[in-house]
């Protein structure tokens, strides 16, 4: 007879012998069955909440490094109409690609907030003014048009490139490509339109773009609404001057992209008397996520560590119950001609079989509980293949490690001792 | 061929030495009826497993099929008792939760039969002891009688040159008793070597030769 076919006779055998007690066999299986299913859930939430953290750092782009101009508290006055002057300017911008090697493109931004209409639509939109450059670094796919040339800049020109949703907003029905949209007192034409994200936030770091952004050449900005931007706010006037309010960076290679942010916070720091700016590096963002991620997992390998072992120590248990009642079966099995390895093999697979059983159920209910977690609290889950075949190779690990004792247990019986056993 | 030189059986009971074999010679030949009788605590049951390959002698030599099997590793001791020997018990000794059937396949299991082969023995034996319509019931739907003869159909599966019985009708009225023996008796009418424990002297009337022990000595033989 083949290996495998014996094998499978055993296993039969086990199976066999372990429904002769449903109920017991259920009740000792719970042990694996709750280790291993709340390891694979809790591993499924933690994948699912990190890869999402991971995945907004990756949109700001891990080769990048987001520079962001701040209102420091200090120079904020009580005056009636307030004016402050701030943040970044141009000279840093021409610092910064003159002065940093490993710099291969620097991308500056002006962000004005102001309403547009077409026809009797109107909607609060977020000017950007910046250079053909921002469609590389901060890459959204392009629907429809062009994105903004060379060209636009030199001839400061009046288009515009909209987001989907500004442009779903604002243009509704009408055609899209070539329409204007009446900002002020000027009209930009839209040249295209490219794909709007979620935006927001990633990792802590306000995305360089938003949904509402209408990006017209920054030359074009600068002409038309200069430097100092008004805001009306609780009746008062707040002005503030900024010349460039957002800065993206490309670094040339990811392993540069560290020591250049430490060498434009130095030369920022010369300039800036007063920390009215911000240097976010995605990339360091995205390690400390994957650290996180790692200590995460390393507080659930314990716990999952922790409830196996229970439920290792409950089979084993019950094994050990087994032989003591199954004495004279052994005997019985001995005295016929069964080898004390065949005795091992019969109560090693049984233990086997249950904890892996345990282990396949578990696995049913932690890839059941993330879906109940993702469709009450919207979170989303990720269940790692990695995850289930680990599961199952540790509840067999289970299987072997706390049934070998019991087995042996069984073996080392003395055939005669056993046969006289009631 | 079946023999016992100077064969003593010595358990270290704290202080004290209980000598349930005090050197014991005996050959019983192939194919011979044998009925060991004696008092209680006289060593048949230690000559018993001793003759079975479930314990080791103390000292002295133990030749089985040509070969000394005194001082064998636990492992072809199993392999012994698997190949030559078959045993009946005074309490059956059948696996409670296993069908007729399966108890009577258990040597063949471990012997390696592949299973159409062990059900197909399995049918054969339990025919042969007039239980081939029970091969699905379990021990406990028995009488006392009828699981004799499982046991018996068992240890007959592998085909043994030596049956063993302790006390096999011990449990049993003398009718299904004598139904057991006269079993037993055809068996040794079919060449296997026949070595039975028993107290009661018409069992023992079934056996070619009776040996008789005390104190753990052979006390004489008739
Ligand atoms: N495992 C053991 N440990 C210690 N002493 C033992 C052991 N087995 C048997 N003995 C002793 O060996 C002697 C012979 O025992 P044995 O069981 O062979 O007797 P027996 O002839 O079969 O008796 P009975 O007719 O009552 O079954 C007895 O004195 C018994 O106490
Ligand atoms: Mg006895």
């Amino acid at each position: 007879m083949t290996n495998i076919s014996k094998f499978t006779r055993l296993v039969r055998l086990g199976i066999k012998t372990l429904l002769l007690h449903k109920l017991r066999s259920l009740l000792t299986m719970l042990g694996v069955v709750f280790g291993v299913g709340s390891v694979i859930a809790m591993l499924a939430v933690g994948t699912g909440a990190s890869e999402e953290a991971q995945s907004q750092i990756r949109r700001l782009g891990s080769q990048n490094i987001i520079l962001h101009s701040v209102q420091s508290q200090q120079d904020q006055t009580t005056d009636r109409v307030r004016m402050s002057i701030y943040g970044l300017t141009y000279d840093d911008e021409q610092r910064i690609r003159e002065t940093i090697p490993t710099v291969r493109r620097i991308v500056p931004a002006k962000l004005i907030p102001h309403e547009a209409r077409v026809g009797g639509r109107t909607m609060e939109l977020r000017i950007v003014g910046t250079t053909p450059d921002w469609f590389d670094l901060v890459e959204r796919e392009l629907i429809a048009g062009r994105r903004l040339h060379q060209r636009d800049l030199a001839t400061r020109a009046n288009v515009c490139v909209l987001t989907e949703r500004s442009a779903r907003r604002l243009l509704a029905t009408e055609t899209i490509l070539g329409n204007r949209i009446r900002v002020g007192s000027n009209y930009y034409e839209v040249v295209g339109i490219i794909r709007s994200e979620t935006g927001g936030t990633a990792g802590g770091v306000q995305t360089p773009d938003q949904e509402v952004d209408a990006y017209i050449p920054l030359t074009t900005a600068r002409e038309r609404f200069g430097d100092i931007v008004m805001r009306r706010s609780e009746g008062s006037f707040e002005r503030s001057m900024v010349e460039l309010h957002q800065l993206v960076v490309e670094v040339d290679e990811l392993e540069n992209v560290e020591s250049t942010a430490e060498a434009i916070e130095q030369l920022l720091r010369r300039f800036h008397p007063r920390e009215d700016y911000r240097v976010s590096v995605p990339l360091a963002l995205l390690r400390q996520a994957e650290a996180t991620q790692r200590t995460f997992n390393i507080v659930l390998g314990s716990i999952a560590g922790i409830s196996l072992l229970v439920g290792g120590i409950g089979i084993m248990n019950i094994m050990l119950a087994s032989v003591t009642e199954r004495t004279r079966e052994i005997g019985i099995r001995r005295a016929i001609g069964a080898k004390r390895s065949q005795i091992i093999g019969q109560f090693l697979i049984e233990t086997i079989v249950l904890s892996s059983a345990g282990g396949l159920l578990g696995i049913a209910v932690g890839v059941i509980i993330p879906q109940i977690i993702e469709y009450f609290a919207g979170m989303p889950t990720i269940v790692p293949m990695y995850a289930i075949v680990l599961s199952l190779g540790i509840s067999v690990g289970v299987g072997v490690l706390f049934g070998i004792y019991p087995a042996i247990r069984a073996a080392r019986l003395d055939p005669i001792v056993a046969l006289r056993h009631e | 061929m079946v023999s016992l030189k100077d064969v003593r059986k010595i358990y270290q009971m704290g202080s004290e030495q209980v000598h349930a074999l005090d050197g014991v010679s005996i050959e019983f030949a192939q194919g011979s009826f044998w009925a060991i009788m004696g008092p209680s605590g006289s060593g048949k049951s230690t000559m018993l497993n001793l003759l079975g390959c479930l314990d080791r002698p103390t000292s002295g030599t133990y030749t089985l099929a040509g070969e000394d099997v005194s001082q064998l590793e636990d492992d072809d001791l199993s392999a012994i008792r698997l190949k030559y020997l078959g045993f009946v018990f005074q309490s059956f000794n059948l696996i409670s939760q296993l069908t007729v059937r399966e108890n009577i396949e258990l040597p063949l299991f471990y012997q390696g039969w592949e299973p159409h082969e062990c059900a197909a023995r399995a049918i054969e034996m339990a025919e042969r002891v007039e239980l081939g319509d029970r091969l699905g019931h379990r021990p406990a739907e028995l009488s006392g009688g009828q699981q004799q003869r499982v046991a018996i159909a068992r240890a007959l599966a592998n085909d043994p040159r030596v049956i063993l019985a302790d006390e096999p009708t011990g449990n049993l009225d003398s009718t299904t008793g004598d139904h057991i023996m006269k079993l037993l008796g055809e068996l040794h009418q079919q060449g296997k070597t026949i070595l039975i424990v028993t107290h009661e002297e018409e069992i023992a009337a079934w056996a070619e030769h009776r040996l008789h022990m005390r104190d753990g000595l052979i006390d004489r033989i008739d």
